[in-house]
């Protein structure tokens, strides 16, 4: 290109719509039900496809009857997904499927089925690992330094027990999809997190060529990580339709199968025993450590967390296979079972030697990676300022007399977040309207309206003439919303597309100026002359020399180069603070004030990257609190797939949230850092933390519920 | 959910010719809020359902010399606002205002409140009433953290119902009519836990309709404490009605019920016992509690509700005694 525009963000004094609070663009559609989610569509002569899924944690498929079943008035396909010989490992397993005229019909259909199954032995719980048997496999042992002679050396040493069960994702909008495949041709208006991705790999399963497979989606109801790539139900809804002649086919999961197999958060429990010095040092971390992931092997949590160099390090973690459905990313996967594990280990030993944990966790930032340690200690003192610490903290259990005692507790998380790869289109046509085109996904978090900003900004334009489509395979690709990582990869490739296109706008409105393109800048709706607001043309001037031909130009964030560029980056530190009220009495927890301290890089849209902290803050102390998926041990069932006993946190829950977002010069320079997962991490940790410190004992297991609050109280186990 | 005939009928003496003289033929539907789940899960498969809210001779709250008369399909939310309710049934508001979804308490009916059917998970996901698996209850065995610690099975799940055990304190009846004619049964009759599969947790007969509670005047002082865990919604863990008669500043009688701690509304009678002659302080309070619970047989994982049962009765005191707010 002839001139190369200048990518970089905006001094942050310059900027007139990054840095603002705009209103989220689809906020009215949202609130006013208009906006049309994939599960909300009904395309002509939709079927509706309902599963027949398994009732027993481990059991054989002997045989399957679909006789009956496909003689229902209505029922139009039926496809068997587990034949005799199925060895089935988890209950919810899908058996058979059935596409209907109406869902109704499509459900009686599926209870018309005859199934036989040969009954198996199954393990479904994990806590006790003693009873897991052959179903736990011990990984290798992690040996950094010589633990034992740092335990002998070692001032003060404690040694806990912690866990943190499974929970699930609970999207309000259920996983699936509407599929209609005719002849060569697919359709699909899927919930996912990677509608540039869905279509390829649907093809791919399909055996359809990509080209052929067109995704739609408009607005997605929570994915949390869960919801990726194409799963096996849009596999079966395309077959359901290509058996039906090509009708469209919904398969959406109900809730209880949603609970069952659409994935879940893996649970960690672990013995962690730590020593250091009475200043507070730690000197050695050990950790024996155990989890599930489902049925199939699931990594453990890196331990110790976020202070990853303490010098002397034994650790060991034990996969326990238990018949229950798979696990899926879950927003920061596998941060907060390590967070937890290791902030209330550190809080722990900040008891042990008497000291106040804020101290305890200042000290040992020098573990962190290099780059973040005065973050961390910068954090620490800010949530404590801010969380009124030093007023309100006290050693463990000296909450004063009277039922209800307070505590405050600390804990801190870590997050990569960069920018994904991306492609942006930016097009200018001849009247001043701008359009910009990209396949990505808004999973609520504001992907719209920040990309809308970026816009507008980079075209000195008012965000309203921005015409912004996505969620449409037939665009530039973007990539998958997971990781963090979309954020930086769309702000960063319509920055460039944006630029680029005005860069081509700047060469046709030259001449008319008397100017070089390159001397000329877009601001207030206007090109002008830098350094000569005189000399200036309307943006609708301007475009109008464009004569018939519109500007299209691409912008792309390539990761590899985004170092260099300078527009988003990763690696972001958080801390956070739980104040928390316990009544000794009830055992009831809750919370008074939660603060969020945030790294973030530079920031788009305040009130936006406020509102994904409150969210994940919102989501955290639910698992705190109240989330955890309950097994049966007799009878292999989730006894809980629903949002009844599966508790969630509601508005009155949740108490009153503080978000600080970390914005500094020195963090603006970095560029832009996801921050859907980040502020997700410590909650289980901090309202643990604080939960001790407000009765004087550990409650070891989330979420801190009524019985296991009483039980710590009174040294029982629960 | 089964496909059902739907009846719309427009009197008492209608609907009641639409019912069957067995369970598992018609059921009735007022606010749904359970009827549905039920039907979607299968646990019900009625034939036909009867929709009995435009029956107007079941509306309505009366206040007169007897008692107040509530009839079967006064929401949730108008017993919670009601004056007359809140200044002479204290007991009865906190447990319909205790409810903490605004959807159900508004739709949600005072008949049906009494009706719906337990939440046991092992109930909820087929296993039957009594949650049977092979000849044995999966309970005691099982995940057992929500269940009763009073009665010594076989029905461990707990009463749902929100009202229940105010109403057993307020020595209420309530009206069941056939097409035989009414009958009034005391609402500690109403509440059974169930011997075998085949019967039902209330004394409600299959052609009959729950038209009214009857709660007679009495000068008393009452109160509910619910202890639950969250505040958005939520069952209890565990609560206590209180029905105080008072002589000065001394109880005369005690009544004291908890709720979700059993099959029914479970009366505390060695807590009454203890109340008597008594005047209500922190420490009376207390000791209420602690002989509230007495034979508690709590499960593997319900230990903790003994406390809460013991709580609740101490809190329920201490607020039925408090001072009216000005």
């Amino acid at each position: 290109m002839a001139n190369t525009p200048d990518y970089h963000w905006p001094p942050m004094e310059a900027r007139k719509v990054i840095g603002k609070s705009p209103r989220r663009v689809d906020g009215p559609m949202k609130s006013t039900g208009r906006a049309r989610y994939s599960s909300d569509l009904k395309p002509k002569d939709t079927l509706f496809g309902v599963y027949l899924t398994c009732p027993h944690a481990h059991a054989r498929v002997t045989g399957i009857d679909t006789g009956a079943a496909e003689k229902i008035a209505g029922v139009k396909a039926v496809d068997v997904l587990a034949p005799a010989g199925t060895e089935v490992q988890w209950q919810g397993y899908e058996v058979a499927a059935v596409a209907a005229t109406t869902e109704e019909i499509a459900r009686e259909a599926t209870r018309a089925i005859k199934v036989e199954y040969e009954v198996m032995p199954h393990l479904v719980k994990e806590d006790d690992l003693a009873k897991a048997g052959a179903r736990a496999k011990q990984g290798g042992e992690r040996l950094v330094g010589d633990p034992d002679k740092a335990f002998q050396e070692a001032e003060a040493a404690c040694e806990g027990q912690y866990g943190i069960p499974v929970v699930t994702h609970c999207c309000l909008e259920p996983h699936g999809q509407i599929i209609q495949w005719q002849g060569d041709q697919v359709n699909a208006w899927p919930s996912t997190q990677f509608v540039p991705g869905y279509g390829g790999a649907l093809g791919q399963s399909l055996k359809v060529p990509a080209t052929n497979v067109k995704v739609k989606m408009d607005y997605i109801g929570g994915g949390f990580g869960s919801k990726f790539g194409p799963d096996a139900w849009a596999v079966v809804a395309a077959n359901l339709s290509k058996k039906a002649g090509g009708r469209p086919v919904k398969l959406y999961l109900d809730r209880a199968t949603e609970q069952m197999i659409a994935g879940n958060r893996p649970s960690a429990f672990a013995k962690v025993k730590l020593g250091g010095k009475k200043d507070g040092t730690v000197t050695v971390w050990q950790s024996e450590s155990w989890g599930t992931g489902g049925f199939g092997p699931a990594g453990g949590p890196s331990q110790p967390y976020v202070y990853t160099n303490i010098p002397n390090i034994r650790q060991v973690h034990t996969n326990v296979s238990v018949n229950a459905g798979a696990q899926r990313a879950w927003r920061a996967p596998g941060n907060q079972q390590a967070s937890y594990l290791t902030c209330c280990a550190l809080d722990d030993f900040a008891n042990k030697i008497g000291m106040d944990p804020i101290e305890v966790f200042k000290i040992n930032a020098q573990y962190a990676p290099q780059a973040r340690v005065e973050t961390y200690r910068y954090q620490l003192d800010k949530a404590a300022e801010l969380a009124e610490w030093k007023k309100l903290w006290h050693p463990r259990g000296e909450a004063g007399a009277g039922p209800v005692k307070r505590g405050l507790g600390v804990a801190f998380g870590a997050w990569g977040g960069a920018g994904h790869a991306s492609q942006c289109r930016a097009i200018i046509n001849p009247d001043g309207s701008v359009h910009i085109e990209i396949d990505t996904q808004d999973l609520g978090t504001g992907t719209r309206t920040i990309i809308t900003q970026v816009a507008a900004e980079s075209l000195g334009l008012p965000m309203g003439q921005i015409k912004l489509s996505i969620g449409d395979s037939s665009l530039p690709p973007d990539n998958a919303s997971g990781g963090s990582t979309t954020v930086g990869g769309v702000s960063t490739s319509t920055r460039k597309a944006t630029l680029n296109a005005l860069a081509k706008l700047f060469e046709a409105a030259a001449p008319a100026l008397g100017a070089q393109p390159e001397e000329l800048e877009a601001v207030d709706s206007h090109i002008r002359v830098k350094n000569s607001p005189n000399k200036s043309i309307t943006w609708q001037a301007a475009c109008r020399k464009l004569g018939a031909n519109a500007i299209s130009e691409m912008g792309a964030n390539v990761p590899a180069n985004a170092n260099a560029e300078g527009l988003n980056t990763g690696g972001a530190a958080g801390v956070q603070i739980a104040d928390v009220s316990v009544d000794t009495e009830t055992g009831v927890v809750s919370i008074n004030r939660y603060t969020a301290v945030q790294d973030c890089g530079m920031i788009i849209n305040p009130r936006l990257a406020e509102s994904q902290v409150y969210g994940a803050v919102i989501m955290g102390i639910s698992t705190a609190l109240f989330e955890e998926r309950i097994m049966d041990e007799q009878t292999g069932h989730v006894l809980n797939p629903d949002m009844e006993f599966y508790k969630l946190a509601g508005i009155a829950d949740i108490g009153d949230i503080h978000v600080h977002l970390d914005i500094r010069p020195e963090n603006d320079k970095r560029g832009v850092i996801g921050l859907g997962e980040p502020p997700a991490i410590p909650i289980c940790a901090a309202v643990g933390n604080a939960v001790a410190n407000a009765i004087g004992v550990r409650v070891p297991r989330v979420p801190f519920t009524p019985d296991r609050v009483l039980a710590a109280l009174e040294g029982r186990n629960a | 959910m089964q496909s059902f005939e739907y009846a719309n009928p427009a009197t008492l003496q209608e609907a009641l010719a639409l019912l069957a003289p067995r369970w598992g033929q018609a059921d009735i539907l007022a606010g749904g809020t359970d009827l549905i789940s039920l039907m979607k899960d299968y646990l019900h498969t009625p034939k036909r359902v009867v929709n009995i809210k435009n029956l107007k001779e079941l509306e309505g709250i009366q206040k007169t010399d007897a008692g107040l008369r509530i009839g079967a399909l006064v929401t949730m939310d108008e017993l919670a606002k009601n004056a007359d309710v809140r200044s002479g049934y204290k007991s009865l508001a906190d447990a319909a205002a205790g409810i903490p979804s605004p959807q159900i308490r508004h739709m949600g009916t005072a008949g049906g409140d009494l009706c719906q059917r337990p939440r046991c998970w092992y109930y909820r996901q087929g296993f039957g009433l009594l949650a049977m698996k092979d000849g044995k209850s999966l309970v005691p065995g099982g995940e057992n953290k929500y269940h009763a610690i009073f009665g010594g099975g076989p029905a461990w799940f707990v009463s749902a119902s929100s009202l229940g055990p105010a109403l057993v304190a307020l020595g209420a009846r309530v009206k069941l009519v056939s097409a035989k004619g009414p009958r009034e049964v005391p609402a500690a009759k109403f509440f059974v836990a169930p011997k075998d599969e085949a019967s039902r947790e209330i004394a409600l007969r299959p052609d009959e309709i729950l038209t009214e509670i009857l709660v007679p005047a009495a000068v008393v002082k009452s109160a509910t404490y619910e202890v639950r865990q969250k505040e958005a919604l939520d069952w209890p863990l565990a609560t206590a009605s209180v029905a105080l008669t008072m002589k000065g500043n001394a109880v005369a009688s005690a009544k004291v019920v908890l709720g979700h701690v059993a099959a029914t509304p479970w009366e505390a009678a060695d807590a009454e016992k203890a109340l008597a002659g008594k005047t209500i302080t922190p420490a009376t309070a207390e000791a209420a509690g602690k002989a509230a619970v007495t034979g508690a047989q709590p499960l593997s994982q319900n230990a903790y509700k003994v406390t809460l049962a013991k709580v609740a009765v101490k809190r329920a005191l201490l607020e039925a005694v408090k001072a009216p707010k000005a």
